[in-house]
């Protein structure tokens, strides 16, 4: 399996697409730390890049990767492999790929320019958004079986993580405001690991608007120790379910 | 050269019987376990008016030492008076009074009397300076006292909730005080004056006081300069008070909801200038706050900067710089009777064309999504989120929740020079 | 050595398999013919394993394929189409079924990389190559490692007449070492030599399985593809439901 993942991710690394997007990263983040004399304010403009572009590449290259991966999933079916190795080998190449083009396109700019526990955070985030929405393509791309509905379903999912979820938020926050919702809140962005990064990043940057009255309760919630692990969890819990499902539909799928 | 001489000898000379003379009117009283005089009590009782107590080091519990004669009471290498939990350590009830180098710890406490460490009463031209007051219930208190100077000082106390502990410095219709270079940690307010008028405060640092690190109410024309209010439980708050002066100082890390760097409230004819507000949840909060000049103050990463209500009007924010902030200015209202100009906005996206170095276009301070939060403090989580970002660019564009007339119409495009 | 017994698979709504049993011994060469949607791949990719079946057992060795996946080992599988990950070299394609493999260097048959000249193109990459470049791929791959079972889906579509000799050569060559050889085509003329059997599918139904011997004796033809034209008339005026056929499984195959 080990094999495999190597090649896997020799063929990724080379591809158009992979390197483009270093590069597009690594000019904005170049160009944004350079413009601003203030790190912090550096590191601002990178949040929403990052969010907003990080999630879209790795769901869309993920599944565009499987889908035309096809044959070769075939082939590799066709020897004495397992189909769990064969499935975890294409996930574990997409995630480092993905984690690899993020790190070299904004990490070393965030290490560089910005080194600090936001930095960290934000390095974090982006490397787990990128394993996470590799983890949902795969899901994706193993339960629609034509390609063009499958790319329409990645976009979809994307467009629902990073606008759709937010609206509906504020949709129920209006609807319940003479509630006390804030540890709702704190659930609720949960089931949003777009949302999930951006306010761990948020109760660093904006930590002083966030001990405010309600913020004070994410601030208490995801500022402590264990609020950290338990966003960690999170996090991890958004790769295992989309890839442990997709990887029981593969073991049982028919190519 | 032996004229010269001469008259030097007899200057001299001179002097020495000054001095003899002063040695005869105002004499020295020693006390210490190794003196004839034992406890400060008897060395007040047997002192004449203008005497100086010097007091040697060692443990003094006597209870309640009044001072009701003009005395100099001098510590040596900081002898500790203690309260024994029972009582107020000194009452000053006599004008020209200095206490100066104790220790003045562990007062009475009690929720019927303001029991203190040093409390002046009724009187005028005393001097507390160079003492360190620890853990009594308030620090030193002032009650209807002139001319008096609190210098010096540090204040530390162990308050654990706000009615359990009383204020640091505390002042009651009291007139032309000098506080001055306090350091006042963990009371209830760190300082507080009511009724209090013409004083100076300035150079002290109020830090990790349970509610306000300076309390003010009906305390007209009085001078705040160059102290530091830091981490305070609720920042600092003023109130029904008009001709205040603020300049060169520091309010910062006041974190918490109904935490600010100021809280005006009722006031008017005000100035405040030269202030670096940092990271405080709310730099400054006005309610009823009307024809107060706040400019080239600096406002660094603070969660709201202004938070300004419909009550306030013909204030004038000019020449300030505003970085770093979650949001610049919030209002409750759509009606503007306030001024902004000139100030250095880190989020102006504005050009220059004509390289004066004043924004061609107008900024407008407050966002959209403030508004929303003002209204529905939760939706902070939303906050830079994409959606949110771009609800405040449309609004941007086309303003029309924002109040229309909350603008700065010539914003700097450098940060001034503060 | 491979037997299917009562093989059915169902893809939704649509019967691909319905009972098919068959068992195939080392030395045969075997023919799987049959009608576009007549299950020809569907059944291939039973046995490697690609497709699950519905109900009935496939055997390999004597030992159901059922949660296995080490009996493929033993089998050298070209598939229709090859498509590999388009930014990897022919190099790395065979280094990485040879470290998926494991099987010694001394042991590996490379005769058709020479043959085909695909030593000359090993910095070459997926991406850029022709079908018929591809395909030859394919080929070398399911011969490299000298399995017992060969397994061929349209092994000469996309092949030129040259490299379709060299195949045919191929196969012959393996035959002879007594291995197993299955394979689908179309075009009937091109296996006239190669086969011993014959195994008919229409509609997911197996028809017959005959030696190619006893189907010319059938059917009085020499050639495979009239033997089988006239199989085909027999049928279609035996039940007589040619008009009824409904091409069902096109989508799968």
């Amino acid at each position: 399996m080990k094999k495999l993942v190597k090649y896997i991710i020799a063929d990724i690394l080379r591809s158009r697409i992979m390197i483009a997007y270093t590069v597009v990263l690594l000019v904005i983040s170049f160009s944004v730390f350079s413009i601003e004399d203030n790190p912090a304010k550096g590191i601002l403009s990178l949040l929403n890049i990052i969010l907003f572009i990080v999630p879209l590449v790795s769901i869309i290259f993920s599944t565009i990767y499987i889908y035309n991966s096809n044959e070769f999933i075939e082939l590799l079916v066709s020897q004495p492999l397992q189909r769990k190795s064969i499935w975890l080998s294409m996930f574990t190449g997409l995630a480092v790929s993905l984690s690899l083009a993020f790190f070299a396109g904004a990490g070393i700019v965030i290490l560089l320019y910005a080194w600090s526990m936001t930095g960290a955070i934000m390095l974090g985030c982006g490397v787990l958004l990128s394993i996470v929405f590799a983890a949902i393509a795969m899901l994706a791309s193993v339960k629609i079986r034509d390609k063009a509905k499958g790319i329409g379903t990645a976009i979809l999912l994307w467009l629902y993580f990073s606008m759709l979820f937010d609206t509906l938020v504020l949709f129920l926050l209006f609807q319940f405001s003479d509630y006390p919702i804030e540890k709702g809140m704190i659930a609720l962005s949960f089931l949003n690991p777009i949302d999930l990064s951006r306010v761990l990043i948020l109760l660093r940057i904006d930590v002083s608007a966030m001990m405010g009255y309600t913020g004070a309760v994410f601030q208490s919630f995801f500022g402590s120790e264990v609020g950290m692990v338990i966003a960690l969890a999170i996090m991890m819990t958004w790769i295992a379910v989309p890839l442990s499902i997709s990887t029981i539909r593969f073991n049982n799928k028919d190519l | 050269m032996p004229k010269m001489l001469k008259i030097i000898t007899l200057l001299a000379c001179l002097w020495l019987l000054a001095a003899t003379v002063m040695e005869l009117s105002a004499r020295t009283i020693r006390v210490g376990k190794t003196q004839s005089v034992t406890s400060i009590r008897q060395a007040i009782r047997v002192a004449l008016a203008g005497d100086t107590i010097l007091v040697d080091k060692g443990l003094y519990q006597e209870g309640n030492i009044i001072i009701d004669k003009p005395l100099v009471l001098k510590g040596i290498e900081t002898p500790v008076l203690s309260g024994q939990k029972k009582y107020e350590i000194i009452s000053v009830k006599s004008p020209h009074v200095v206490i100066e180098g104790f220790v003045i710890k562990a007062s009475g406490q009690s929720s019927m009397q303001d029991i203190a460490g040093i409390r002046i009463y009724n009187t005028h031209h005393v001097s507390v300076t160079g003492n360190v007051l620890e853990d009594n219930f308030f620090g030193i208190y002032l009650q209807q006292s002139k001319h008096c100077l609190i210098k010096n000082n540090r204040l530390k106390a162990y308050g654990k909730a706000e009615h359990l502990i009383g204020n640091g410095i505390h002042s009651w219709k009291s007139d032309s005080l000098t506080i001055y270079g306090n350091h006042i940690q963990g009371h209830r307010d760190g300082m507080y004056l009511e009724f209090t008028t013409n004083s100076n405060v300035e150079h002290n640092t109020s830090h990790g006081n349970l509610r306000y690190g300076l309390h003010f109410m009906f305390a007209h024309h009085n001078n705040y300069t160059h102290n530091t209010f830091s981490s305070n439980g609720a920042g600092v708050a003023v109130m029904y008070t008009n001709h205040v002066n603020m300049k060169s100082n520091n309010f910062k890390d006041n974190w918490g909801d109904s935490a600010y760097g100021i809280l005006l409230k009722e006031i008017s004819d005000s100035h405040i200038e030269d202030n670096l507000f940092s990271g405080n949840t709310t730099a400054i909060f006005m309610e009823g706050a009307s024809r107060i000049r706040i400019n080239n103050n600096r406002f660094n990463a603070n969660g709201w900067a202004l938070k300004i209500q419909a009550s306030c009007m013909d204030n004038r924010i000019e020449r300030n710089n505003f970085r770093a902030n979650t949001f610049d200015v919030a209002t409750n209202s759509s009606l503007v009777l306030n001024n902004f100009d000139n100030n250095y906005w880190d989020k102006y996206e504005g050009y220059d064309l004509n390289k004066d170095g004043v924004g061609d276009v107008p900024y407008r301070p407050v966002s959209l999504f403030s508004m929303i939060v003002e209204r529905y403090p939760p939706a902070m989580i939303l906050f830079r989120s994409f959606m949110v970002s771009l609800l405040d660019r449309t609004e941007k564009m086309i303003p029309g929740m924002t109040p229309e007339q909350l603008k700065d119409t010539m914003p700097v495009m450098k940060p001034l020079n503060l | 050595m491979i037997s299917l017994q009562n093989i059915s698979k169902q893809f939704g709504r649509f019967k691909v398999l319905t009972d098919v049993s068959f068992s195939c011994n080392k030395g045969e060469c075997i023919a799987l013919i049959g009608p576009n949607g007549s299950g020809k791949t569907t059944i291939i990719k039973s046995i490697l394993g690609m497709v699950i079946p519905d109900s009935g057992t496939i055997t390999f060795r004597g030992k159901s394929i059922a949660n296995d996946y080490n009996y493929r080992s033993d089998i050298g599988y070209m598939p229709q189409m090859g498509r590999y990950p388009e930014n990897m070299s022919i190099g790395q394609v065979l280094g990485m079924m040879k470290d998926i493999r494991k099987i010694p260097e001394n042991l590996l048959d490379e005769d058709l990389i020479k043959s085909f000249g695909i030593n000359k193109l090993l910095d070459k990459r997926m991406g850029t190559l022709s079908g018929g470049t591809r395909q030859k791929v394919s080929a070398c791959l399911a011969f490299m490692f000298g399995s017992q079972a060969l397994i061929m889906d349209e092994p000469s579509a996309g092949l030129d007449p040259v490299s379709s000799e060299i195949l045919r050569e191929k196969i012959l060559i393996e035959k002879e070492k007594s291995k197993l050889v299955i394979i689908t085509s179309h075009v009937l003329s091109e296996l006239d030599d190669l086969i011993t059997e014959v195994i008919y599918m229409q509609d997911g139904r197996m028809l017959f399985q005959k030696s190619l011997h006893a189907l010319r004796k059938d059917t009085g033809e020499e050639k495979l593809s009239r033997a089988i034209a006239r199989v085909m008339r027999q049928q279609d005026e035996s039940d007589g439901l040619q008009e009824a056929r409904v091409n069902t499984s096109e989508l799968r195959n």
